[in-house]
């Protein structure tokens, strides 16, 4: 009986799930009917975010913050990963036993910190460095990335560090009795046992990089305008929403709900396609 | 004995954990005869896996262990280095080509059955395709498991049972055509039918390398090995013919246990 209980209650648990997601998808969908039909698939290029104060309408697009968005997670992840990946590997593979423990504390605690922290150490701290080494405003699309990249390390390391610990020691021993060295055993044996580990803290790092709103909106700028070079000023989907929702109407709503809606699907789109690509080929 | 016979040659080795207050092995002087299979036996914490591992310095991807004394290796004109002098990562790889290792629990790559065996030749060095492959054949057929798998070879090696796995790590270790291979424990994670396959192709290897073999099963040493050494608490306490040493050992202490008397 107690089993057949446990059952049920996981089966719940699951399709639970499976409904948030759907119904997430459908209020987001149905709040967004208004700017949908207004714009179509015209939204997605526009580059107005206009409001018109007479007849609670306007002109709405959203490209600007789609690619604010896009980019300034690319070059968070192009900093992260290899970062990331380094540190763990640092950690399970080459450091000694008692630096082992401090780092995995400091790295813990980095992971922990709430992102208006970072948001604020890299406006006031971050953005002139920046500023007097690559040029531009300080804050800006690269400012961001770099930030948003620091702040998903931590937590990238952390999960990679505690999937390359699965790894049999026997296993790695063996790859080293038969000749190889250290970093033929991580790329050879410690990096496809833990690809699913690897992939899994990529994934949530993407997610979370993706929908950060705080630091970002510290640091990008939270401008309506399509950056040229990488320090310039420029927006995001959350960030947008977040600043502008207060005093939001009619249209202007309808529209933030179709950019969130397109945050939701291209998040959706991003991770399962970085699952699709790494699970498809397991040996 | 002479060195022209020998392979190995453990001197006086003494061997220390990191942090631990006694030695696990005790001023141990152990010969390993080429061509043959030497056995050793003892019961549980007496130090098999530190000697065996000690053979291919294994113990140092840990640091912190302490060792002296000498364990050499000899090449075909009876010269012998030290190996415990070793410090390059080249001559680390060197030795570990020459000395192969294959573990209790069947240890496979997570890659497929062909790169399992590739693997080690990759890593020496071999670019040439066809020679890999012809070495890959040769390795999968000496480790009579070629049969079973040369339809597969693309296939992941964790799909293979686990005495097949096992198979294929003696394949893999073989490959590289190495001078001794060290086998701790080898079949005590598989069933009788397995354990006899891997027993026979053991028996079968000793034409080309020189086999040192840690077991628990008293059956399998006295099956098959030449020499049997007998530890106890880190010390060797006695080393001959293992028929001498099954059937009239000089030592009270060996003959209690291989009668099952303890361990
Ligand atoms: N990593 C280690 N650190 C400290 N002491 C160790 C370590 N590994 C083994 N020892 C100790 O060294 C001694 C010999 O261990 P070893 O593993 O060589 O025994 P063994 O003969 O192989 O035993 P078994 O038959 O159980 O495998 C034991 O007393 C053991 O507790
Ligand atoms: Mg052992």
């Amino acid at each position: 009986m107690g089993g057949t209980l446990f059952k049920n209650f996981s089966f719940f648990s699951a399709t639970l799930s499976f409904f948030i997601l759907v119904g997430i998808f459908a209020v987001l969908f149905n709040y967004a009917q208004e700017a949908l039909q207004e714009f179509g698939i015209n939204f997605l290029y526009g580059e107005t975010w206009e409001v018109d104060e007479e007849d609670e309408g306007g002109i709405f697009g959203g490209w600007i913050p789609i690619v604010g968005t896009l980019l300034s997670t690319l070059i968070a992840m192009v900093i992260a990963i290899p970062l990331a990946m380094g540190i763990a590997i640092f950690l399970t593979e080459i450091a000694h036993e008692k630096l082992v423990k401090p780092v995995s504390i400091a790295i813990e605690l980095l992971a922990a910190i709430p992102s208006i922290i970072y948001g604020m150490w890299g406006l006031f701290y971050f953005a002139p460095i920046v500023q007097s080494t690559v040029g531009g405003d300080g804050v800006g699309l690269l400012t961001a990335g770099i930030v948003l990249a620091i702040m998903i390390i931590p937590f990238m390391a952390a999960i990679t560090r505690d999937a390359m610990n699965t790894v049999p020691p026997v296993l790695k021993e063996s790859a080293y009795a038969m000749g190889a060295t250290t970093f033929e055993v991580v790329k050879d044996v410690v990096m496809p046992y833990a690809k699913g580990g690897i992939i899994g803290s990529i994934i949530l790092a993407l997610g979370r990089a993706l929908g950060e709103t705080m630091a970002v909106a510290f640091l990008i700028g939270s401008v309506m305008s399509i950056p040229s070079r990488i320090t310039d000023p420029t927006t995001s989907i959350p960030v947008l929403l977040a600043n502008n929702f207060a005093e939001a109407q009619d249209l202007e709503i309808s529209a933030m709900y179709y950019l969130a809606l397109i945050l939701f699907v291209v998040s959706f789109a991003l991770i399962s396609l970085a699952k699709f690509y790494f699970f498809r080929k397991t040996v | 004995m002479t060195t022209d016979t020998m392979i190995m040659e453990v001197k006086d080795f003494s061997f220390t954990y990191a942090g631990a207050s006694s030695p696990s092995l005790k001023k141990i002087n152990l010969p390993i005869e080429k061509n043959k299979i030497t056995a050793l036996i003892g019961p549980s914490g007496c130090g098999k896996s530190t000697l065996l591992r000690s053979m291919n310095r294994i113990h140092d991807l840990y640091p912190g262990n302490h060792y002296e004394g000498e364990i050499r290796l000899y090449d075909g004109d009876g010269k012998g280095g030290n190996i415990l002098e070793i410090k390059k990562e080249n001559d680390f790889i060197k030795l570990r080509q020459d000395v192969g290792m294959i573990f209790q629990k069947p240890t496979p790559f997570p890659m497929s059955i062909y790169d399992n065996v590739a693997y080690g030749l990759k890593l020496a060095g071999i670019k040439d395709k066809s020679e890999i492959q012809g070495r890959v054949e040769k390795a999968l057929q000496d480790a009579a498991i070629w049969g079973e798998t040369k339809d597969r070879l693309k296939e992941s090696a964790m799909g293979l049972s686990g005495g097949q796995q096992q198979r294929l790590c003696i394949a893999r270790a073989v490959a590289l055509k190495p001078d001794v291979l060290l086998f701790d424990e080898p079949t005590s994670a598989l069933d009788p039918i397995s354990t006899g396959a891997i027993e026979e192709l053991i028996a079968e290897l000793k034409k080309d390398v020189s086999i040192v073999i840690v077991t628990h099963n008293m059956q399998q040493a006295s099956r098959l090995s030449n020499y049997t050494a007998f530890m106890y608490l880190g010390d060797l306490i006695e080393y001959g013919k293992t028929d001498k040493i099954f059937l009239n050992p000089s030592v009270k202490l060996t003959e209690d246990y291989i009668t099952g008397r303890f361990g």
